[in-house]
């Protein structure tokens, strides 16, 4: 054999072993249907009568998970719905309430807002809103080329090294939690601080609530009290209707949320 | 200076901040993400499916009135085929992983099919191009072969088509007549593929269970046969422009008086014909963007309260006025009315692509013009004047590049598959 | 025969985008717990998330250098909110004390001390006022400790 042919063999077979190795897997077909099951599996639990507006949990976020503190776009937010006597639902969230609710005028949008006096209102309270990583997470299915997943915590990431930036995630999720990092320009979502459970620190917002009304455990450990509020008290969950099954439960959330 | 180019090379702005403007509740992080490019990218699509379409009913059902639109529209659904992809590259904001998209492609997602479908999608026009033009490969690279004194143009020109003969010489009677059946069997596999490539674009909006307006199952149908309509259109466009070039040259001095005529008649004759089928796909598209209308306010469930001050509201004009009347109503009357001229068929043909190309804002844009809190509206600015690099790509400026791209690449193509002047083979 | 030429072509384009993305997309890229639906993932992502530096520390490791400060504030109904919520992120504190900003703004106590009449909600419970009318323009320090919340001193 010459040496020429020897390059050009070697050149072959190194080619046919990538194209077969690539081939295989993607079809590994045991891996392709089981999901394998892990001892924890992370929940949150939101107490709608505990939650006052502060908005700290909001500018904790912010900090601790760097996204710029002045963007229009947050990881966690709360939304204040107030109901008048004669029916009609104002909602609001100004800047996320990163600063909070200071005023009573509710923010309309377009540079509009609305004055509501006491003796107007019949109920009216505060709900925070973060990323419900669902069990079955719309985001993650319509990712096309696995940028974002779930892990075995359940928790939904992203991979800042690997997403394309197309947008299809924001687009599939009903509850608005997604947005493009504007520093880094990949989407972007609340992961319950990953990196703070997974040292046994509460998430920032959990730490930051002065009120105790976000809190999160582990639903697979049956002496969590966050477990045992979810499986022996009352709760709801959003927008239930989507399949979703998401994992941030709720106390005390009303029709009107939307 | 130093400003402008700090803004130009990524001030942190939040993507669809610029262009978006949010009245009552609204999401905090809720913007119009999918804007000009999103609308371009199924118009494109549509286009490479319908002038495919058109193709092909020549050559799989022998349709003989189409025969020189159907090479003419081959070779145009080849140029727009390179377009489709473009307005996704603008629209991703990391354009240069958009590779990934064949590296690791999820097939859960819509967008994933991409990848297989499209690369299946260009492998049959290519093919069906080359068996459509190897007989002119050929004989091109053989005669410019034994040439003594080549230009430098023709040397290119010798080099690319003996490239493009894949080392293959033989044009006997028998090879011919493969290749003629191939083109049948390519154009036949082609149409399903076709929609199907089409059809996922409806899919990836149509699945989005998030989205009020966009989910239903009738999206894919709905967008395959707005893309046939968008694409006969532009072809029977581009056909007219083409002749009608053809004709000026025709006229000048020295060339006889009714070759001109005879264009002329070829080329209205073709446009007749077509219309009728453009019709004919009209009444489907129309007929089905209707009955999702109908359904949905029949069955009036959760988000229709939202969905139909958006419909009847917010956007009436540009769904009832722009879309359905200017967009369809006017065109289909006047394809009916008999008597076509080339001047009024190329109103006409315009008013169509006008439509679909509203419907593509409709979907894309009208579906994000509401919350998914269904209890506010967020308003699309088109970004006219580019100030950087995001308003370019998702402005008025990116959109106008995507628009211009597919006649650019036409002309290039043209230059290697001869689509007029070749008057042999089938 | 001249007909599968194009077939050719085709596979190897395939071969190319195969052997490319041997090369390209990195090993622990795969199916991993959840599936190929939820699952599909590069592995090593998970620990980059995990590696993110943690800027919030907590009351407790406040108290380590500040014992007399967290006694204090023990006693008040400010004791439910952590130092941190005013002072800032604690992480570069200890090596860089200047760094530590403290908000005393007058937005900061209206997080929740804006009266807001919400039936329902806890925030009606906590002691407020009308910020247009208590003494607009001046920090609420000037008159309350944040420490030891109370009347004006």
């Amino acid at each position: 054999m010459t040496r020429r042919e020897f390059l050009k063999n070697t050149l072959r077979l190194t080619g046919a072993l990538a194209m077969a190795g690539s081939a295989i897997e993607i079809l590994k077909p045991d891996s392709v249907f089981s999901a394998r099951p892990s001892d924890v599996r992370w929940v949150f639990l939101v107490d709608t009568y505990k939650c006052v507006g502060c908005g700290m949990c909001v500018r904790a976020c912010k900090l601790e998970n760097e996204v710029p503190y002045d963007a229009n776009v947050t990881r966690t937010w709360v939304e204040r719905y107030v109901l008048t006597k004669d029916g009609r639902l104002l909602a609001d969230s100004p800047k996320g309430a990163r600063d909070g609710f200071i005023s009573p005028r509710i923010d309309l949008g377009m540079g509009e807002y609305r004055e509501i006096r006491p003796e107007e209102i019949e109920k009216a309270f505060f709900v925070p809103k973060l990323c419900n990583q669902c069990e079955n997470p719309p985001c993650v299915q319509v990712c096309p080329v696995g940028a974002t997943y779930q892990a075995s915590d359940g928790v939904v990431l992203v991979d800042r090294k690997w997403c394309i930036g197309c947008g299809y995630c924001i687009m599939a999720c009903p509850y608005g939690v997604r947005f493009f990092h504007p520093v880094y320009k990949v989407a972007e979502k609340c992961n319950f601080c990953y990196h703070r459970i997974n040292k046994g620190l509460k998430p920032a917002c959990v730490l930051a609530c002065p009120f105790d009304a976000r809190r999160i455990g582990n639903i697979k450990d049956p002496d969590d009290p966050v477990t045992k509020v979810i499986t022996k008290e009352r709760v709801s969950v959003l927008k239930d209707e989507y399949g979703t099954k998401p994992q941030v439960y709720y106390i005390g959330l009303s029709k009107e949320v939307r | 200076m130093s400003d402008i180019l700090s803004t130009l090379l990524g001030n942190p702005v939040v993507h669809g901040e610029e262009w978006t403007l949010k009245e009552l509740f609204v999401y905090p992080n809720e913007y119009i993400y999918w804007s000009i490019q999103i609308v371009m990218y199924p118009f494109m699509t549509g286009l490479v499916a319908g002038a495919f379409v058109l193709s092909s009913l020549y050559h799989v059902f022998g349709m003989k009135q189409l025969k020189d639109m159907a090479r003419f529209s081959l070779v145009f659904s080849f140029a727009l085929l390179f377009v489709a992809p473009m307005p996704l590259l603008f629209h991703l904001q990391q354009p240069l992983r958009g590779i990934h998209v064949f590296m690791t492609p999820h097939f859960t997602s819509a967008i994933a099919a991409f990848g297989v479908v499209f690369s299946t999608y260009g492998a049959i026009v290519a093919s069906e191009l080359w068996f459509v033009y190897r007989k002119y490969f050929v004989q091109t690279s053989q005669r410019l072969r034994n040439k003594m004194d080549r230009t430098l143009p023709e040397t290119i020109k010798y080099l690319v088509t003996t490239i493009l003969t894949l080392g293959s010489y033989d044009i006997s009677e028998k090879a011919l007549q493969r290749d003629e059946r191939a083109v049948k069997i390519l154009a036949g596999v082609g149409i399903p593929v076709a929609c199907f490539l089409h059809g996922y674009a409806g899919f990836i909006f149509g699945s989005v269970k998030a989205n009020a307006l966009w989910m239903t199952p009738l999206m894919p149908v709905i967008f395959i046969m707005s893309a046939i309509v968008s694409g006969i259109a532009l072809c029977m466009l581009t056909y007219i422009i083409t002749m009608e070039l053809r004709r000026l040259r025709a006229s000048r001095p020295g060339i006889p008086y009714h070759l001109r005529e005879e264009i002329k008649g070829v080329e209205l004759n073709e446009i007749r014909m077509t219309s009728r089928y453009l019709i004919f796909f009209m009444i489907f598209a129309i007929s089905l963007e209707l009955l999702d209308l109908v359904f949905r306010g029949y069955t009036a469930v959760k988000s229709w309260d939202v969905l139909r001050s958006v419909i009847y509201g917010k956007d009436f004009t540009n769904i009832f006025i722009l879309q359905y009347t200017v967009g369809n109503l006017i065109p289909f009357i006047s394809l009916l009315i008999p008597g076509l001229t080339i001047r009024r068929a190329v109103v006409t043909l315009l008013l169509v692509l006008f439509g679909v190309f509203m419907m593509r804002w409709n979907v894309v844009i009208g579906g994000q013009s509401f919350s998914l809190s269904f209890s506010g509206y967020m308003h699309y600015h088109l970004p006219i004047i580019p100030h950087n690099i995001e308003t370019f790509k998702e402005g008025l400026a990116g959109m106008l590049v995507i628009l211009v791209m597919p006649f650019v690449l036409f002309w290039i193509l043209t230059k290697i598959f001869p689509v007029f002047e070749f008057k042999e083979g089938h | 025969m001249h007909v599968l030429r194009p077939l050719f072509v085709f596979l190897a384009f395939v071969g190319i985008v195969l052997m490319a993305r041997f090369l390209y997309v990195p090993a622990d890229f795969g199916i991993h717990e959840r599936g190929y639906m939820y699952g599909w993932h590069r592995k090593s992502n998970e620990e980059e998330w995990k590696q993110v530096r943690v800027k919030y520390q907590g009351m407790e490791y406040c108290s380590g250098c500040h014992p007399d400060k967290n006694k204090a504030l023990r006693e008040s109904p400010h004791r439910i909110i952590q130092c941190e919520n005013c002072h800032g992120p604690a992480i570069e504190h200890p090596s860089e004390p200047l760094k530590l900003s403290i908000d005393r703004s007058r937005e900061l106590c209206l997080r929740c001390h804006t009266y807001l009449p919400y039936p329902t909600s806890n925030r009606s419970n906590i002691k407020g006022i009308d910020p247009e009318r208590h003494n607009p323009g001046i920090e609420c320090f000037m008159c309350h400790n944040p420490h030891k919340p109370g009347p004006g001193r």
